[in-house]
């Protein structure tokens, strides 16, 4: 199914909860859709029978510097289509649902956009820090990290 | 005689495995709950080699990350460089010529068998037996000798360029690839005959760790593991990039010949047969090679337009999918690389549980995960 | 042994006037020694051999590089495990891990005092042979469990409980096995046991082809025996994927190479009893080494026993690096649901048969048949 037809049919069904479609110059095309209602709208995707979106490619996390934002994709192993989904988030404390009910497999994702970029993911069975210590400071890979000098009194 | 086991108090015992353990293969640290020898709760806890490669990412051009990417999975490192260079000429628009892609086909194939021979030999060597190991690598040592051949190195190989290969093949390389896999074809049923289909072999892996295709799709496995789920699912195939389209090969799936369909001895099975296809597409493509450039006049330092592309490639541990962002300057804005073993370890914990210490063994090496692509 | 030194008392007129105990005191510490030095030396080279025969399995050289070809890499491992430092860990219970290797290879060298070596070379002619070894070899369990426990290491732990599990378990099949070799010689003493296979040709008088339930049991044994001293596949105690290196991880230095050396040595005892109780201990096919001279009788048989028990070793070291490892459930139900069941009706067949046929093995049957 092509992005335009996913997202008229998201529209549809979720109304203002469905922001826009950024199709030029993205590759999958992207849906761009309110924080709050993204567990409900990746329920919908996955379970539609027209979409059926079974499979959870990549889940990142995002700093436009303005905004946040963590961006999913999307393929369905059935129909072979693909498609993004994303949604933009303050800078201060970002936090959405999660969407590890839907695919299992964004949890390891949600604990690495956790980690790196300090969006919570509200629900989430496991929530905690994954490829930084746990008492590491700071989210790495956000715009305005600063780098650290010391670790544990040992220089980085 | 009444038993008291009331007087006998038994205790759950947790025990660190890793991150220095022989089978993990890496830093890989699993936080064991044990009652005697069953495990109730295997936790993976990675991160030990975090090196930061996406925030590396944003501070260098996209020519400049490619020696990063061989550090992305040691063991394919052919791979991984391909799969960056498709990902960015995919964002720039850039067009490959047709020998650069015949040449990249080729080594990601030739890594592709190499790669699942440190598999097969890694994995037969976690189960007790040392030999076949060493016949896998053995029969590496030629992979690396042709990859010395074609670019001087032999493990990190940064071949490949955005806008083709870094170097023709020189003369002899292809007459030697093909010596090669005459000689390497039969070396397959040698591993058969030797360990694939060993009594003790078998029934060490049949039944153990078994994920239905639902359950692998959900949990997003890709490449090997996903294909010992019986499912046939192939991004050289399904999601044709390159000129993949051109060869004629198999996809191959799990079958649950010695047990159920999805466990251990599937996955296993699923690479063993994997190199035989890497054969078949590596001898069609040194047929059909033409003639020409090697790479295409691209600038050291070019702006691809502003936009967002995902593009994924068929690594030997499964989906390589690389999320690249351009704001229209030198260097990506934002790059994320989702990987094959990052992924399968999401599902480690769910299908440890229940098994003994030696089937934990037995369940890293069938995903065949590699460390520094689970931490980047 | 005190017959030896009465003779060595009358032939040597030197140690006429030294009390008889005295000289058989002596006498016993002599053997010990030879004993001992012997089972070092095999135990050395056998890790030479180990590690020759493993390079030429798995297509790589093996060692080359102290003396001619590699030969004196046994030394240079001896010199260094005797120079490694002997950590104790901190949270250990010391004098249990300082204890434990001892336990493992006194229980491995003991064994050899009963090991028939030629037509009169034998420590001690035990009446109760067989029964001696099978009673010390399982002191060992005790120094692996010993080695497990005070290492305070949750690895060594588990190493060590699967080791006492593991040789508790086979510890019944090997003994099975080895019955009926007993029944046929009516003997437990080793020495009569190889005697018995000495008539029809040196070779047909083997226990091996007494008939077909001792054909059977000699593979039991083998079986068995190979799980009983923690040989691949049945290494599970050591597991090195898995434990690491099970119950000897915490040990360094000597006292690892205490347990290294003990491993050699049962896998020696192992060699040497499917050699004496099945493959005619030194018993020469078309020759009798008992009408030779005592000096030469004694060497040729001491050659062919050892010749025998190395192929064995040899097969053990193939089976090493060939097969994979079973796991620790597999393990067990082998040896209780088919190994002892196994070994009770095969030693029930050799009893009927022995029975039935009044003694007789079936080419002893065909000897007759031909007058």
């Amino acid at each position: 199914m092509e992005a335009q037809a996913i997202f008229d049919m998201l529209k549809g069904k979720f109304g203002d909860a469905v922001v826009e479609l950024q199709g030029e110059g993205f590759s999958p095309a992207f849906v761009v859709v309110a924080p709050a209602e993204v567990n409900a709208v990746a329920r919908f995707l996955r379970d539609d029978a027209a979409l059926s979106f079974d499979s959870l490619m990549c889940l990142s996390g995002v700093d436009y510097k303005e905004k946040f934002a963590v961006a999913y994709h999307l393929h369905s192993m059935k129909h072979r289509h693909a498609i993004g989904l994303k949604t933009m988030l303050p800078r201060e404390n970002p936090s959405l649902p999660t969407v590890d009910d839907v695919w299992p497999a964004a949890n390891f994702h949600e604990r690495e956009a956790f980690d790196l970029f300090g969006i919570a993911f509200v629900g989430s069975k496991d929530l905690r820090r994954i490829l930084l210590p746990e008492d590491w400071e700071g989210h790495p890979l956000r715009k305005d990290y600063k780098y650290p000098d010391f670790y544990h009194g040992i220089k980085v | 005689m009444t038993t008291r086991t009331d007087a006998l108090p038994t205790q759950e015992m947790t025990i660190n495995m890793g991150p220095q353990h022989p089978s993990t293969h890496g830093v890989l640290r699993v936080i064991l709950t044990t009652d005697g020898e069953v495990v109730t709760r295997a936790v993976p806890d990675v991160g030990y080699l975090h090196r930061g490669l996406e925030k590396i990412g944003e501070r260098v051009t996209y020519a400049q990350y490619m020696p990063f990417t061989d550090r992305l999975d040691y063991l394919a490192a052919m791979n991984c460089n391909c799969a960056w260079a498709w990902a960015v000429e995919k964002l720039a628009k850039i067009e490959v010529p047709e020998r650069a892609e015949y040449l990249r086909v080729i080594v990601c194939e030739l890594n592709r068998i190499s790669s699942h021979l440190i598999a097969f030999g890694s994995y037969t060597a976690d189960m007790g037996a040392f030999t076949p190991f060493l016949y896998g690598i053995r029969e590496r040592e030629h992979v690396n000798d042709l990859f010395e051949m074609i670019c001087g190195n032999r493990l990190t190989y940064n071949y490949a360029r955005v806008g083709g290969v870094s170097g023709d093949a020189p003369p002899g390389f292809l007459e030697k690839t093909k010596e090669f896999l005459d000689y390497f074809e039969p070396k397959i049923d040698e591993y058969n005959n030797l360990i694939s289909y060993n009594k003790i072999f078998v029934h060490r892996l049949a039944n153990v760790a078994v994920i239905p295709a639902e359950e692998a799709v959900a949990y997003g496995l890709t490449g090997p593991n996903l294909r010992g789920s019986g499912v046939p699912f192939d991004l050289r195939k399904d999601e044709p990039y390159s000129v993949y389209p051109k060869f004629d090969f198999k996809v191959c799936v799990g079958t649950g010949e010695r047990g159920t369909l999805g466990d251990c001895f599937d996955r296993y099975m699923v690479r063993i047969n994997e190199m035989r296809e890497s054969i078949k597409i590596v001898r069609q493509a040194v047929a059909q090679i033409p003639d020409g450039p090697v790479l295409a006049k691209v600038p050291r330092l070019f702006k691809p337009p502003v936009g967002e592309v995902y593009f994924r490639s068929e690594c030997p541990r499964g989906e390589t999918g690389i999320y690249l962002i351009s704001d229209g300057s030198v260097n990506p804005f934002r790059l994320k690389i989702r990987t094959g073993s990052f992924v399968a370890m999401n599902i480690f914990e769910k299908v440890t549980k229940g098994l003994m210490i030696a089937d934990i063994v037995a369940v890293i090496g069938s995903f065949d995960i590699i460390l520094p692509e689970i931490d980047r | 042994m005190e017959a030896l030194a009465i003779s060595l008392v009358n032939a040597v007129p030197l140690l006429a006037g030294v009390p008889l105990w005295a000289v058989t005191l002596l006498l016993m510490v002599v053997v010990a020694a030879v004993i001992l030095v012997f089972a070092l030396t095999f135990e050395g080279v056998g890790s030479l051999v180990l590690r020759k025969v493993a390079g030429d399995i798995q297509a790589r050289i093996g060692p080359n590089r102290v003396g001619p070809n590699g030969m004196l890499q046994f030394l240079a491992d001896g010199v260094k495990l005797v120079l490694k430092e002997d950590l104790i860990p901190a949270n250990a219970d010391r004098l249990l891990f300082k204890l434990a290797p001892y336990f493992a290879f006194v229980g491995s060298f003991a064994a050899f005092v009963v090991v028939p070596f030629g037509v009169g070379l034998i420590a001690a002619d035990l009446n109760i042979g067989i029964y001696y070894v099978m009673a010390v070899t399982s002191l060992v369990v005790i120094g692996v469990l010993l080695a497990g426990w005070s290492s305070n290491n949750k690895w060594a732990l588990l190493g060590g409980m699967r080791a006492a599990a593991q040789i508790v378990s086979y510890e019944i099949p090997v003994g099975m096995a080895l019955i009926p070799a007993v029944l046929i010689a009516g003997s437990l003493s080793l020495q009569d046991i190889v005697r018995s296979q000495s008539g029809l040709l040196g070779i047909f008088g083997w226990n091996l082809f007494h008939n077909p339930f001792t054909f059977f049991s000699f593979f039991l044994y083998f079986t068995a025996a190979q799980a009983e001293t923690n040989q691949t596949p049945f290494d599970l105690p050591e597991a090195e994927s898995e434990l690491v290196s099970g119950y000897n991880v915490e040990y360094s230095g000597i006292r690892f190479g205490l347990f290294f050396l003990s491993e050699f040595g049962d896998m020696f005892i192992v060699a040497t009893l499917s050699t004496a109780c099945f493959l005619g201990g030194w018993n020469v096919p078309f020759f009798n080494a008992g009408t030779l001279p005592w000096i030469w009788g004694n060497l040729f048989s001491l050659g062919v026993f050892l010749a025998k028990a190395f192929t064995m070793v040899l097969i053990m070291m193939w089976v090493r690096w060939t097969l994979p490892r079973l796991r620790v459930d597999q393990l067990m139900r082998m040896a209780w649901k088919y190994l002892v069941p196994l070994t009770f009706v095969n030693l029930l067949g050799v009893s009927l048969w022995l029975l039935v046929f009044k003694g007789k093995g079936i080419p002893a049957m065909i000897a007759s048949l031909f007058g």
